[in-house]
């Protein structure tokens, strides 16, 4: 059994770590907070010189063509991180979507420039409030055009094209979704900055009147795919939740050794050993059924759905706990702006709802499991 | 990244595969999958005489052990092979149940601090199941905190004479031999007057009463001890270490990587989608399918992390830490789960034994069983110690009884 990242994805990891210990301090992570822009442009061109966004992408449109295991260890450190910048919507998804669903054509066209990050790609799928589904998608694509409204889309600001699930049934079922690529600069295309709990990741309305739109797979299909890409995607965010929350556990650590109370460490308590405790096993399973993730995702496995929605809702479980615990840890302080600690406590609550709620998720689960019926 | 075996491992598997189906004992494979859990119930036969058929047959074919030298009945294998092993032998490993802490932990005591006339003598009959052993650990006062126990040894000529009660002792009423801490100093501190022996549970003044569990079975006992003589010759390391004798011993506790613990979760989702309410089956409902959930992630999490832990084998290193964590995740979890099971029953959930309604279901023996689980071998609460302390790096407790002569410490609360 090899149940382990490889020397090499794992001397990428530590390569990863190092770039972004240097280019991606905390204090970078503030500067987007505070506004100075929507995400890193330093940082993202460093991630694409060394390569990263590229990594799974063949070769032959542009990218590396080594794996999605090396995605992998990239989105962990990514995670760890905080890294402001839109890595998440332009590779797991919009390039996801592409190599998934896209004709010659468009992987031509937009491959090469989403792995060199000449090009910021997303999906648009949330219309309001609730879970995606079939249903509430009012957006409607007809003769080519699509109108309606997208609310939130990540890196919906900074892209420069945006796949939108549209409807092209009446009855709003599964059959009736399709995607459609949109060029931002086109016609009748309106965005707006939204403010959300986390502004390091940055996040739009997008609104459509009238707007020209190109298809990306078979028409009726766009749910599905959009399935698939989540299934990926959700995999691939995993990472960077547990990235993040092994990071959030260390920064609790370290203050339960330095602070002192009563006389001692308040590392030295057992009800903060105890939470700790529960934070690193929370973070060690999290951390486990990712690597199930990654082994679905890379072999391609027929059990990806199912090895997904584990990997998202264990991810998602750990980065919560820890990032609020590590809060706990702080005290006082760790309510603080000048505190990182909120930086983590919002990632972790944005992540949690990005691709879909963890309620969600976990309904999705069940689902699975019992297609398989094999828990 | 791949679940494969290596060419040598599956040959290994392969191997062990198809002596276990020309000989695994066919008759018992129904009773042991069906058994109450926690339990082995062989319908009336005998499951210690079963239990050592089986191992005794496993042995002579160099299926025992498999970890430990030719020499001392074992098979000289790696760790990995151990894991294939258990991994094949499935159910039938139920029949081992008796023979754990002698193999898991009595045995490794004695590879490093018995005479080499003792192992041979000793060694090879425990691998055949042919003599039980036990671990005299715990008293009355001394759980968690071990180094607390107070059963006396006293030097007499050639001899020691013991003293004292111990507890939870499991399989005591079937063993023929144990290894046994006592104090040997209560004028040093606590850590430091303790001292290990092995002797046999046949010696006089030996008396071993069956504790009756709340699950009405008896595997644990107290053991009293009335001036029961132990030769010198059978003192496992020097007088006063005791205490690092017996950190050798837990540290082979480690023994159930690749074997997983149980969680129960499998026969709750089974359970979930035959049991029905008032809507359809338990497993259409929007609560109970968000509480399978997070049952599920945190099995498959154990079942990845032991899959990391063989891998770490499987290339020749140690597993990390992560493997503390099984126990402390599958104990609470199958408590819970037992619980939510019986609550989807309701009222009738209350009966049990033969006369439970879901005669499929064992989760009234699983709830009283669980409880154990959270307790026996380091609780959930020294657990979290041990995580925090050396896979965190966070600071021991405070011991306030650390520096103080054994004598000294105070024995009642108010």
């Amino acid at each position: 059994m090899n149940f382990e990242f490889s020397e090499e994805q794992l001397a990428l990891r530590d390569q990863a770590r190092r770039f972004l210990t240097d280019k991606c301090p905390p204090k970078a992570v503030r500067a987007i907070l505070d506004g100075k822009d929507r995400y890193d442009r330093a940082l993202w061109k460093g991630l694409a010189d060394l390569g990263f966004m590229g990594v799974a992408i063949p070769e032959e449109f542009g990218g590396l063509g080594a794996g999605h295991l090396e995605l992998c260890v990239i989105a962990e450190e990514l995670g760890r991180a905080l890294a402001p910048a839109p890595f998440s919507s332009s590779i797991y998804l919009a390039a996801e979507a592409l190599m998934l669903a896209g004709s010659e054509e468009q992987k031509q066209k937009y491959l090469p420039k989403l792995a060199s990050g000449e090009m910021i790609g997303t999906i648009a799928f949330s219309e309001g409030p609730g879970n995606p589904s079939p249903k509430n998608i009012q957006t409607v694509a007809a003769s080519g055009r699509i109108a309606g409204s997208k609310n939130p889309v990540a890196d919906g600001d900074i892209a420069d094209f945006i796949i939108v699930a549209a409807r092209t049934g009446k009855a709003g079922g599964e059959d009736d979704i399709s995607l459609f690529i949109v060029d931002v600069a086109a016609q009748g295309v309106t965005r707006t900055i939204v403010e959300t709990l986390d502004p390091t990741r940055a996040h739009a309305k997008v609104d459509f009147v009238n707007t020209p739109a190109e298809s990306l797979g078979p028409k009726g299909q766009g749910w599905r795919i959009l399935q698939d890409v989540l299934d990926r995607a959700a995999v691939l965010t995993a990472f960077e939740q547990v990235g993040g929350a092994d990071r959030a556990l260390e920064m609790a650590r370290d203050y339960a050794l330095d602070r002192m109370a009563f006389g001692r460490p308040i590392g030295s308590f057992q009800a903060i050993k105890h939470m700790l405790a529960d934070m690193y096993v929370a973070a060690t399973l999290a951390r486990s059924n990712a690597y199930y993730g990654a082994w679905a995702l890379s072999t391609g496995a027929a059990e990806l759905p199912r090895a997904a929605a584990t990997a998202r809702v264990s991810a998602t479980q750990a980065f919560q706990l820890c990032a609020k615990n590590n809060i706990q840890t702080h005290g006082g302080m760790g309510f603080t702006w000048e505190f990182d600690c909120h930086l983590y406590y919002r990632r972790a609550n944005l992540l949690a709802l990005s691709l879909g709620s963890l309620s969600q998720w976990e309904d999705k689960l069940i689902t699975r499991m019992r297609a398989t019926n094999a828990a | 990244m791949n679940f494969e075996d290596t060419p040598q491992e599956a040959a290994f598997r392969a191997e062990a595969r198809a002596w276990l189906a020309a000989n695994a004992p066919r008759e018992y494979e129904h009773d042991l999958k069906t058994s109450p859990f926690g339990s082995v119930r062989l319908g009336g036969r005998d499951v210690i005489a079963a239990s050592k058929a089986w191992q005794k047959k496993k042995q002579e074919a160099g299926w025992a052990c498999l970890h430990w030298p030719k020499a001392y009945g074992g098979r000289g294998a790696t760790p990995i092979e151990r894991v294939i092993w258990q991994q094949e032998e499935g159910v039938f490993s139920k029949l081992s149940q008796a023979f754990i802490i002698g193999h898991g932990m009595c045995g490794p005591t004695l590879m490093p601090y018995a005479t080499e006339e003792q192992k041979r003598r000793h060694l090879p009959p425990m691998a055949s199941g042919a003599e039980i052993w036990c671990q005299l650990f715990s008293e009355p006062a001394a759980g968690s905190d071990l180094a607390g126990l107070r059963t006396r040894a006293e030097r007499d000529g050639d001899d020691w004479v013991i003293n004292g009660q111990k507890i939870w002792t499991s399989y005591a009423q079937y063993s023929d031999y144990a290894i046994l801490i006592t104090r040997t100093d209560p004028n040093v501190a606590k850590h430091k007057g303790l001292t290990m022996f092995f002797l046999s549970m046949k010696s006089p003044g030996v008396e071993v009463r069956p504790i009756r569990q709340i699950n009405g079975d008896s595997s644990f006992n107290e053991v009293y001890f009335t001036d029961v003589r132990v030769p010198d010759s059978q003192r496992l390391g020097a007088v006063g270490d005791g205490w690092n004798v017996s950190l050798t011993t837990l540290m082979n506790e480690r023994l159930s990587i690749g074997a997983g613990m149980p969680t129960g979760f499998q026969e709750l989702f089974d359970f979930c989608l035959q049991a029905q309410t008032p809507e359809g089956p338990a497993i259409d409902d929007r609560a109970v399918r968000s509480k399978l959930a997070n049952y599920a992630v945190r099995a498959s999490g154990l079942k990845y992390t032991g899959y990391r832990a063989i891998s770490a084998l499987s290339r020749g290193q140690t597993p990390g830490p992560e493997n503390s964590i099984g126990k402390l995740v599958a104990g609470a979890m199958m408590q819970d789960i037992a619980a939510l099971a019986l609550d989807l029953q309701g009222p009738s959930g209350m009966l049990a034994g033969e006369d439970r309604l879901a005669q499929d279901t064992q989760f009234q023996a699983m709830l009283m069983r669980s409880a154990a689980t959270r307790i026996e071998g380091g609780t959930d609460e020294v657990l979290r110690n041990i995580i925090a302390e050396r896979v965190l790096g966070l600071p021991a407790d405070i011991r306030v009884d650390k520096d103080v002569p054994f004598n000294k410490i105070p024995t009642r609360g108010r």
